[in-house]
């Protein structure tokens, strides 16, 4: 176990939740519930490497990977605000729905080498004393994207204009149409953000992080914890970042612990019984919850947290809205 | 003054405003009927009408949220279309919602440039709005601080935020729908004074109410609605109190029910030092000592959120209690749950009858054995007894006079006097002990409030404690013994009948301690 490597790893695989949960939180923050994360990012990763093994280029399969993802999403949309059904329900549904459309038509993918992306060094960071080497080399072009999207998503929310409007239409909807805001078209446009998010992150995995195609295998997961990632988060791009390359490194470390046969001088019982390490996948949710739990208090005092209105449908001209 | 058609915040006057035969259907229900309404610059107009009379709907429509089945607006004498409430705001008309339009986790200056572009798009220009904030509060004398988060003012202050936002967008006419709803009579006092100087000023205002004095207080005209039909429009100078209630309601009414003297007799609700958490997990209740005596109505006095709903949680057992001992009829009960509380003959009217007075996929018979469905004869070696529960629902149907298709109608679908009625019938029919009756009034129409008040008199008569939570003044001044006022859930003081006055009472809603001032 090499804390560098780990700290690597950690940053890449945390890139695929940062991207997910970055986009969720956008999706949360205008007042829906989109659980459909692991769906629409199996459908990118499948569309991703796809389209990248058909037109031989990795980064038409990233652009189609995030129109995948934010058109899937748009479903969910229609389903949720033009037709204001339950959010959870219609989420659910989208994630047997992408889960099935990446099978059927990621059919024979498996085992192909389609050309992926490529690594990068950063000049000059790169050669920070211990977290350059981590940070800043042999990483794809979107994990460095991924530095500049979190204080990006943070300052459009707190900052801008478009921000704003975005914080209000989750908050109180009612408040933002009596004032000429279009409640519905901006919902629309942040499921789909959302979406296109999830989607990239897919076509991470399966073009850049950990390459290939092994049907739902490929995400195994991964979106569930970006939605937990949310709530661990607060709304808060930065704590998503924070949390997603911790998970990520967390994801390595559990690898990494199952390896050896002795662990500080015992039988490692991880290397004995491999259906332990179950516990070990289990602690994202698990700090999940204990960061619940810690930040229900914060909450409380600085009235911060879950967006008010979401998961409740805006009708017009309802009481009590 | 030279005679000029722009008003001080910089925008220019409606003159005259004019809705003609305007006509506005729901399901089932003809909100509208053909109503011609009209207001005029400097003018205090109000529009007085029960609930569901279709004053809301109305005004709803000249703000663009409603769009009229029939009907026509006039703009000073040219016909305009107002489709959405931007429509509205460009044509410079603008409404304070009773229920106020604003993001408690945004400031003030956010919330007053929601909607509006920024002069440095895409990023925010709150400087200049926050300005702008403390440059009409200096003009209509609405000081507010632009950078406070909205859930950190006061309700009367969030009310200003309103005003502002309105008058930010150059709003000429302001629709106030019911807005001393919600303020202390001090607050309504300072409100009325701002709203005299905006008329003076060349404003045209709509006072949505229902509160007769009010109306008289403040307006020029008045117009009536009754069935979504106008009864007339008046000079309010040459209107009495009763001629506005007998329009409004259709018939005489009495303003002060006759209040019968009961002899008070023991204490039957003590509670001793009480203190508990509100749901943010801030005080709630702080070391709050009270006793209901039989025979008596105990009024609970003061504005929204000020520990109300926590007193009554605390009392029936929906909520704990960090400190203190409440007793009935001299027994603790402190620690029993709420069933057991119930079982006991404490009965509870909750404020929000539809979320916690009953089941609303329910059937009325249903919702009238929730307290008892348990117990014999409803229930027998845990099956439920239906003719019994029959019985038992024809019989207060008829007693209560609830008007239902049938008792296997869903609760839902009953109107809201209907719906108290099946909440009060079954609370009252078990004759309980003490009855905590938190706003039992509330959103009623004048006939449903009679209603309840009567039968919360005949229960004192017959010598049980109520406790009558009401942030209506109006109604606790009417019926109760006591007077006791709450304030940040501290029980600030208890006033008798003869010796409570509105301003008395305001005060110490306000957290005014007398002589303290």
């Amino acid at each position: 176990m090499n804390f560098e490597i780990i700290l690597h790893a950690g940053i890449a695989t945390g890139s695929v939740l940062l991207f997910a949960a970055i986009g969720e939180i956008l999706t949360e923050r205008s007042g829906i519930l989109n659980l459909g994360v692991e769906g629409m990012m199996l459908l990118g990763a499948m569309a991703g490497f796809g389209t990248s093994l058909a037109t031989n280029s990795a980064w038409l399969g990233v652009a189609v990977a995030v129109l995948a993802g934010g058109l899937l999403s748009l479903a969910h949309g229609l389903v949720t605000i033009h037709f204001q059904a339950d959010q959870v329900v219609s989420g659910l549904s989208l994630t047997f729905l992408g889960t099935g459309l990446a099978l059927v038509l990621g059919e024979g993918l498996t085992g192909q080498t389609p050309p992926l992306l490529l690594d990068y060094n950063i000049p000059v960071l790169q050669s920070i004393p211990f977290l350059g080497p981590a940070l800043f080399q042999d990483h794809g072009l979107l994990v460095y994207a991924g530095y500049l999207l979190t204080p990006f998503t943070w300052f459009y929310i707190q900052k801008t204009r478009p921000g704003m409007h975005l914080r209000a239409v989750g908050e109180k909807p009612a408040a933002a149409d009596t004032l000429g805001v279009n409640v519905y078209g901006l919902r629309y446009l942040y499921v789909f953000v959302g979406g296109c998010l999830a989607g990239l992150s897919g076509a991470l995995i399966s073009l850049s992080v950990s390459p290939g195609w092994y049907s739902s295998q490929t995400t195994s997961g991964q979106g569930w914890i970006a939605i937990a990632l949310v709530i661990f988060a607060q709304w808060n791009p930065f704590r998503a970042a924070l949390g997603g390359y911790l998970f990520g490194m967390l994801r390595r470390l559990i690898l990494d612990l199952q390896g050896p046969r002795l662990l500080f001088g015992l039988v490692n019982p991880l290397y004995v019984n491999s259906n332990y390490s179950f516990f070990l996948i289990m602690t994202p949710y698990i700090l999940t919850i204990i960061a619940l739990i810690f930040g229900s208090r914060a909450i409380a005092k600085k009235r911060a947290g879950s967006p008010s209105a979401l998961g409740i449908p805006y009708i017009r001209g309802e009481r009590g809205q | 003054m030279a005679e000029t058609n722009i008003l001080p915040s910089g925008h220019t006057r409606i003159d005259h405003l004019e809705m003609l035969g305007i006509s506005k259907r729901f399901p089932g229900v003809l909100a509208n009927d053909q109503v011609d309404f009209s207001v005029t610059s400097g003018e205090v107009h109000a529009l007085l009408g029960e609930n569901g009379a279709g004053k809301t709907t109305l005004m709803k429509v000249l703000y663009g949220m409603y769009h009229p089945d029939e009907g026509r607006i006039l703009l000073n004498d040219q016909e305009v279309s107002i489709q959405s409430p931007t429509d509205a705001i460009n044509n410079g008309i603008g409404m304070i919602h009773q229920h106020f339009m604003l993001v408690k986790s945004l400031t003030v200056a956010e919330n007053v440039a929601l909607g509006s572009k920024s002069s440095r798009e895409p990023l925010t220009d709150l400087h200049k709005v926050s300005q702008r904030i403390i440059d009409l509060g200096n003009i209509y004398g609405l000081e507010i601080d632009p950078n406070a988060y909205i859930w950190q003012l006061s309700v009367g202050q969030q009310q200003r935020v309103e005003i502002i936002k309105a008058l930010y967008r150059g709003a000429a006419l302001l629709i106030l729908d019911e807005p001393t709803a919600v303020l202390t009579p001090q607050e309504v006092d300072e409100f009325f004074v701002i709203i005299r100087e905006m008329a003076k000023d060349g404003h045209a205002l709509i006072f949505i109410s229902h509160k007769l004095h009010e109306v008289i207080d403040i307006s020029d005209r008045v117009s009536v609605l009754r069935d979504g039909r106008k009864v007339g429009t008046y000079l309010t100078a040459d209107a009495t109190k009763g001629d506005l209630a007998r329009w409004m309601v259709g018939r005489d009414v009495e303003f002060r029910p006759e209040i019968e003297v009961v002899e008070r007799g023991e204490a039957r609700l003590k509670i001793k030092g009480i203190s508990c958490r509100s749901d943010l997990g801030t005080p709630g209740l702080r070391d709050v000592d009270l006793e209901a005596y039989s025979g008596e109505i105990l009024g609970i006095a003061g504005v929204s959120g000020n520990g109300q709903r926590e007193l009554a949680e605390v009392i029936t057992g929906l909520r704990d209690a960090t400190s203190g001992r409440i007793e009935l009829d001299g027994e603790d009960i402190s620690d029993l749950p709420p069933i057991a509380r119930t079982d006991k003959l404490l009965a509870y009217i909750p404020e929000e009858r539809m979320k916690d007075g009953m089941i609303k996929d329910f059937t009325i018979a249903e919702n009238l054995i929730l307290r008892e469905y348990h117990k014999r004869p409803f229930s027998k070696r845990g099956m439920l007894n239906l003719k019994a529960i029959e019985r038992h629902s024809e019989k207060l149907i008829s007693n209560f006079q609830i008007k239902t298709p049938s008792q296997d109608t869903l609760a839902k679908s009953l109107s809201g006097g209907n719906i108290q009625k099946v909440v009060v019938a079954r609370e009252l029919s078990r004759q309980p002990r003490v009855i905590i009756a938190a706003q039992p009034t509330r959103g009623l129409d004048v006939g449903a409030t009679e209603y309840v008040r009567e039968r919360l008199l005949e229960e004192r008569k017959s010598g049980t404690a109520v406790v009558l939570i009401s942030e209506d003044l109006d109604e606790i001044l009417a019926l109760a013994d006591r007077i006791a006022v709450i304030y940040e859930g501290q029980i600030m003081g208890v006033v008798q009948r003869e010796d409570a006055t509105p301003e008395k009472i305001g005060l110490l809603m306000a957290g005014v301690k007398e002589g303290a001032e």
